[in-house]
């Protein structure tokens, strides 16, 4: 991070989607021998699993007459077959039967994308293959650390991921559109720090002494049976470029000493986001709750989930609105408050990746 | 990859010429849109030959990483139909029309092994990958089969980038390849790229299938430009259009044919697809069938071909001196 750009897209309302990195296409559990179509980052992708169970990502076109190839079926060690007229590739991209001739062109192959498969996710990288290391996967460890329990779910969201990371890495919102959950008004008052280098921006917001939040006391409750009193209670955002964010959670008794590292008094969440662009104008929000205590009910697992389903609801009707609004007027402006620190490095972090693949588009 | 294979023209600007081996020109292009050109990629160029424009395709052997310069290697063939004399006649300041990079034979990153065969000229269309091997410290063979030292190019060169990983085979060195020796080396998981003459990659492709190796492992790159036998002029009749065509050295029958005004259909214009078949009624002569479409059992057969690279001749043995004293091979077709 050397250079310094003055002339910013940064406030852009939407912003491209870098390449040369790895997004979730989806959850382990989704991919499986049965083909399935996922678009991401604007292209349209055929994945599915071999015979040794191993996640393959196709363009979801078959090299003749583009028909889906995710409404093939699969064969053999790893290979699919195109629904239409039954070219067969295998999980490179190659074809390996054309049914009609005693021959293959050479030439018919569909793009082979490289896939990862890590925490409880199927990785994509759909730029430069040649720079597909899988050392850069974002750091998700809570989704399947045998210290972390909890679980998720997918919200195919109506907007430009940029906007889901706004609302991620600005969090007095919650006093507002989470009132009945996680909002409460000492989160807008309370001061904020925020830090970047070149991969990661961290929001800190801590706040000590207060009431805990209907979602927080319950919480408690599960760990400390009938709790009563005040709490400390943290946010810690941490985001990972391009569309990873982790944010750290929790409160403690009040006064116990969180805020110097014991958290033993309390209860510790990760929420869990992923944020991969479909299109310019929707995303696929891969999120997943993971707690530190009572690791084997599944009880709380199931209540944790659903209850950040309705939370996260709250969002996606927001993010909806705000697209449609953005769509609406298109001669109006972004313009920024002091708590969009955040989300602004974010972007700044996007626009330099963007600028990096020589994709980044002026005042685009 | 059909999306990747829109052909966008845009001008070329000729910025350095040289001469690199015996009849092989090294030309610098500046595109006017510039392109990143991935591995394996070519271009097609617009060349003019006796005053018509005929499009040809050559592989990018170098280019800036932004695409702004992008560099060909072409060899004169005396023989050939002509649109290697005008790329050998091009000096700076010379503006042609060009694609921006297509791809027909892409790298595919992360195979186990590579083995990367270039025969002659076909050398250009392995340097770059060879490079991106090299770059990701992939498990690669490089082999460089030619003729003589004064006419490989860019041996020197690769044998200083890619040392004890290029092997090179000279036949007049006495050194010549071994097919079956090099095919023996691949295992199940090599994927072997390949670029050179037809002779060379028939004895690929027959080594391959006998050893029962995947192949869809075997890739290779074909601009239908070579074939068994030097080319000969030839007739070719269609009674039912009641046309009788002499075909030229420098052109393929089915140019002859549009030529004459039979209504053709044809797409890759380089032996893959099979659109421009023809059913062949008689012969006088032999088929030297310069397509990948037809299997050998098919090509065995004479009872097709593939007419936009496929030529008839009168020898047997592929020597233009052998070619019949009695006239030329004559082909009778039926066109569809
Ligand atoms: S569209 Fe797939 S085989 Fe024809
Ligand atoms: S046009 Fe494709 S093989 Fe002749
Ligand atoms: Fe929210």
């Amino acid at each position: 991070m050397t250079e310094v750009r003055t002339q910013s897209s940064t406030t852009n309302k939407v912003l491209g989607y870098p390449l040369d990195v790895w997004y979730v296409a989806a959850w382990d559990k989704e991919v499986t021998r049965k083909p399935m179509s996922r678009k991401v980052a604007g292209r349209p992708l055929a994945l599915y699993r071999t015979e040794g169970g191993k996640a393959v990502a196709l363009a979801d076109a078959c090299w003749h007459r583009l028909a889906p190839l995710s409404l093939g079926k699969t064969l053999g060690k790893d290979q699919i077959q195109c629904p239409y007229h039954g070219i067969v590739y295998n999980s490179a991209g190659r074809c390996v039967s054309m049914p009609a001739q005693e021959t293959i062109n050479p030439s018919a192959t569909v793009p082979s994308f490289p896939v990862v498969e890590r925490h409880r996710y199927v990785w994509v990288w759909l730029g430069d293959p040649t720079k597909a290391d899988p050392e850069l996967v974002p750091d998700m460890h809570q989704l399947d650390s045998p210290e972390w329990a909890g679980d998720g779910e997918t919200i195919h969201a109506p907007c430009n991921f940029q906007l889901v990371l706004d609302n991620l890495m600005d969090l007095t919102h919650e006093e507002f559109i989470h009132s009945s959950s996680i909002g409460q008004e000492e989160l807008s008052e309370s001061d904020f720090v925020v830090t970047h280098d070149d991969g990661t921006v961290t929001v800190s917001r801590w706040m000590f002494n207060i009431d805990a939040p209907p979602f927080w006391l319950k919480n408690m409750r599960d760990k400390f049976p009938g709790f009563e009193g005040k709490v400390d209670r943290w946010q810690i955002i941490t985001f990972r470029s391009p569309s990873v964010i982790n944010i750290d959670v929790g409160v403690t008794k009040a006064g116990t000493g969180a805020y110097e590292g014991d958290r033993s008094q309390g209860v510790n969440g990760f929420v869990m986001n992923a944020i991969t662009p479909e299109s310019d104008k929707s995303c696929h929000y891969f999120w997943a709750f993971m707690r530190n205590y009572r690791l084997d009910s599944q009880l709380i697992t199931t209540q944790l989930r659903d209850g950040v389903h309705g939370v996260f609801g709250e969002d996606e009707a927001m993010l909806a609105a705000q697209q449609a609004a953005i769509d609406a007027n298109p001669d109006y402006e972004f313009y920024n408050l002091n708590i969009d620190a955040g989300g602004m490095w974010v972007r700044r972090l996007i626009e330099r990746q963007l600028e990096s693949e020589g994709r980044l588009v002026p005042g685009a | 990859m059909a999306a990747t294979n829109i052909e966008v023209w845009q001008l070329g600007t000729v910025v350095e010429v040289r001469n690199i081996a015996a009849n092989v020109q090294r030309v610098v292009l500046e595109p006017s849109r510039p392109k990143t050109a991935e591995p394996g990629s070519h271009i097609d160029v617009m060349v003019s030959i006796d005053g018509h424009q005929d499009k040809r395709s050559y592989s990018i052997v170098e280019s800036a990483e932004d695409g702004t310069q992008l560099v060909i290697s072409v060899l004169k063939a005396p023989l050939s139909r002509g649109g290697s004399l005008f790329i050998h006649a091009l000096q700076p300041g010379d503006q042609l029309e060009i694609t921006q990079p297509l791809q027909n034979f892409p790298l595919r990153v992360g195979a186990q092994r590579y083995i990367l065969l270039a025969g002659g000229i076909g050398i250009t269309a392995m340097i770059n990958m060879a490079q991106v091997l090299r770059n990701l410290k992939a498990d690669y063979t490089f082999v460089y089969a030619g003729r003589n030292r004064a006419a490989m190019a860019y041996l020197e060169e690769l044998q200083d980038l890619h040392g004890e990983n290029l092997v090179v085979h000279i036949d007049d060195e006495g050194t010549s390849l071994d097919v079956d020796a090099l095919v023996a080396g691949a295992t199940e998981d090599t994927e072997l790229y390949m670029c050179g003459p037809i002779r060379l990659m028939d004895a690929v492709r027959r080594s391959w299938t006998e050893r029962g190796l995947s192949y869809p492992n075997l890739r290779f790159e074909t601009f239908g430009n070579s074939g068994w036998y030097d080319p000969e002029e030839f007739v070719v009749k269609v009674p039912s259009l009641g046309l009788q065509v002499l075909v030229g050295p420098g052109r393929s029958m089915l140019e002859a044919l549009e030529d004459a005004g039979a209504d053709m259909m044809f797409d890759c214009r380089k032996g893959e697809c099979g659109l421009c078949e023809v059913r062949i009624l008689q012969l006088e002569g032999a088929i030297d069938h310069r397509d990948v479409f037809y299997s050998s059992r098919q090509k065995n057969a004479t009872e097709k071909m593939a007419c936009c690279v496929s030529r008839a001749v009168t020898s047997k043995t592929g020597l233009t001196a052998e070619a019949s004293p009695s006239g030329p091979a004559i082909v009778t077709i039926e066109v569809s």
